[in-house]
């Protein structure tokens, strides 16, 4: 199986925060953080376009290189996950992450001592699967239930994809074929290398 | 008065030795996620424990969750 990855189509996303809605139901996330949150560029503009933003779990994550406490750890599906016990809150993580994933809770059981959360990519961390430890510290570990993740699959008009990254990129080669244009992929080359970027393919009316 | 000198010596001598190390253990180990959950929450149609099962479970419901164009062909 290839790695686990996210994308976001901007044609079809139309800002209904879904996914944000699902992320904070599955996972319990409490008040004043967001996993996943939607931003417009350009909004009020005509041609404005959406995307969903979390956690992107990078090739090369700068979370990981930068970590004083080395409390990252990347499985084998390539989703980057963090063990709460070991991080100290100390904010380096949200400094170099270029989409602003690592959030810093001030209280509940997300945030005793500030202790850094983000988008597990419904993966949980490292506590039994499917315990209920596991849930209160990272929220549901859909993987391991057979799932994928909740924001996904709530979203209405599928511009969030998530799962395998050949299927994933599959689908979308798909929809930029059969609409000619939109083959650009927020995200893809920052997170996951250069040539992972999509690019119009030629002749494609972008 | 020599014996409570003695003993809040010893005290202070030995109050370190109830500390806890401060070095750190490293990130716990994580099970993969094709061993499963254990809740009542895990979707039929693979077998827990079976890698390859669960990648075919996980390919099969992205495409029928997230892939439409699948449907209407």
């Amino acid at each position: 199986m290839a790695r686990m990855k996210f994308v976001c189509d901007a044609e079809r996303c139309i800002e209904c925060n879904g996914c944000v809605t699902a992320c904070k139901n599955e996972n319990e996330v409490p008040w004043g953080v967001n996993r996943r949150r939607v931003v417009t560029l350009n909004d009020g503009v005509a041609g404005e376009k959406s995307i969903s933003v979390a956690c992107m779990h990078c090739s090369d994550a700068p979370c990981m290189a930068v970590c004083p406490v080395n409390c990252f750890y990347r499985t084998e599906e390539g989703v980057v996950l963090h063990d709460k016990d070991i991080c100290i809150g100390c904010g380096y993580c949200s400094y170099a992450c270029p989409f602003g994933a690592p959030q810093f809770p001030s209280s509940g059981t997300f945030g005793v001592r500030g202790k850094m959360d983000k988008c597990t990519f419904c993966a949980g961390g490292p506590e039994v699967n499917g315990s209920q430890a596991e849930f209160e510290k990272y929220g549901r570990n859909r993987l391991a239930e057979g799932k994928l993740p909740a924001c996904a699959e709530m979203c209405s008009t599928k511009a969030l994809l998530a799962g395998d990254g050949d299927v994933v990129a599959d689908i979308f080669r798909n929809r930029v074929v059969q609409r000619g244009k939109g083959a650009e992929v927020w995200g893809w080359g920052t997170a996951y290398g250069s040539r992972q970027a999509g690019q119009p393919p030629a002749g494609a009316k972008s | 008065m020599m014996r409570l000198v003695l003993t809040i010596s010893a005290a202070m001598l030995l109050a370190a030795c109830g500390d806890k190390l401060q070095t750190s253990a490293g990130v716990k180990s994580d099970t993969s996620a094709f061993q499963g959950a254990q809740n009542s929450f895990v979707a039929p149609g693979w077998t827990p424990g079976d890698k390859t099962s669960w990648e075919q479970g996980l390919k099969a419901r992205l495409q029928n969750t997230q892939n439409e164009y699948s449907k209407t062909k």
